[in-house]
């Protein structure tokens, strides 16, 4: 319910949003802060930031790549069914929001341009940030050019097939 | 302890720990799991140029930002304290079908004859950075999430969207991988 309100009030769709109604301070963002850098850890500790891994992936040679993610999807899901059965409130008490995704051709075209590049850049946008700050600061590059590239979308985004 | 964490860590042990990212980002503020929104924020903070996808209240992202920064953060504390001397491991057919292609070094996490600063401004430069960098980019948006807002959060609340994303992933990865590559090598 929560969630039809705030979409209808608002044209914006973010797809990865925040769907706390209580406002946060600026200080009250480390926490995100905090699990992002665990997260970082946990990229370079398992190797999933390397371009080799995903070369591995991509030739059907590891394991590694496939256990990574269809871990990552099980715990999650056993996770969102948890918080959906036993309705589990957020820390401030509210209800947890889930939006669905809509489906539009965007998800074909652009799931295809961005496979293509996660290839050739051995990196989705996490490992991106996590390899600058490993050291690889030539990938400040691409991190740059992905800016590009959502600008692009952005900016010709009503001319392309949804 | 110390020795045990600067290991390479299993799969099994990362996957529990990225895919708890779901639930713990929901519950402590109701967010919505999913790194590539933080470039969209990155446009609209910094150059909306009037274009309608990028004028919205950002400003209500911004976790999303501190989030990516603790990543960076995140990527520096491992690579900086917790390295593994040894070198990485890659499986021996991988390393016999890119040695093939004329990749060279085999011992760090990327392969320095291609991400190094020296190639930036190289054809091999343009392809695998700003080639590359453009089309992840452009094609998350496009598909309206990455690996993490669409394979991980997105299936793990059974989205059909996001499974479909998800196969166009691999799908460009594998073209991409098997039947482009051979030609790029082929320019160097």
């Amino acid at each position: 319910m929560t969630n039809s309100k705030i979409q209808s009030t608002e044209e914006f769709v973010c797809d990865a949003p925040n769907n706390q109604i209580k406002k946060e301070s600026f200080a009250s963002n480390i926490k995100y802060m905090i699990v992002g850098i665990i997260f970082g850890i946990v990229f370079v500790k398992a190797e999933i930031i390397s371009w080799f891994r995903i070369q591995e992936m991509f030739r059907l040679q590891s394991f590694h790549m496939y256990g990574v993610i269809g871990t990552a999807v099980v715990v999650g899901l056993i996770s969102v069914q948890i918080i959906k059965r036993f309705k589990i409130k957020t820390l401030s008490g509210e209800t947890v929001v889930i939006p669905n995704k809509t489906f539009d051709k965007g998800q074909i075209y652009g799931g295809l341009i961005f496979g293509l590049g996660w290839a050739i850049t051995g990196a989705c946008p996490g490992p991106l940030f996590a390899q600058i700050g490993s050291g690889f600061l030539a990938v400040g590059v691409t991190f740059a050019s992905a800016l590009a590239g959502t600008w692009l979308y952005g900016a010709l985004r009503n001319k392309l097939p949804h | 302890m110390i020795e045990l964490i600067k290991q390479p860590w299993h799969w099994a042990i990362a996957g529990i720990m990225i895919g708890l990212t779901v639930p713990i980002l929901l519950i402590i503020g109701n967010k919505t799991f999913g790194i590539s929104s933080s470039l969209r924020h990155i446009c609209a903070a910094c150059f909306p140029a009037n274009i309608s996808f990028f004028k919205y209240d950002w400003k209500k992202e911004i976790w999303n930002l501190f989030f990516v920064f603790g990543v960076f953060v995140g990527g520096f504390i491992a690579t900086q304290f917790l390295t593994d001397p040894n070198e990485m491991v890659i499986n021996e057919n991988t390393v016999r079908d890119l040695k093939a292609l004329g990749v060279t070094d085999f011992s760090h996490l990327m392969p320095t004859d291609i991400f190094s600063f020296e190639q930036i401004f190289t054809l091999k430069g343009l392809i695998f950075f700003v080639l590359g960098g453009f089309l992840v980019g452009f094609g998350t948006r496009y598909a309206g999430g990455c690996t993490s807002g669409h394979a991980i959060m997105g299936l793990s609340n059974l989205q059909l969207p996001s499974l479909i994303a998800t196969i166009c992933f691999m799908v460009g990865g594998f073209v991409m991988t098997l039947l482009i590559m051979p030609f790029i090598f082929k320019l160097f």
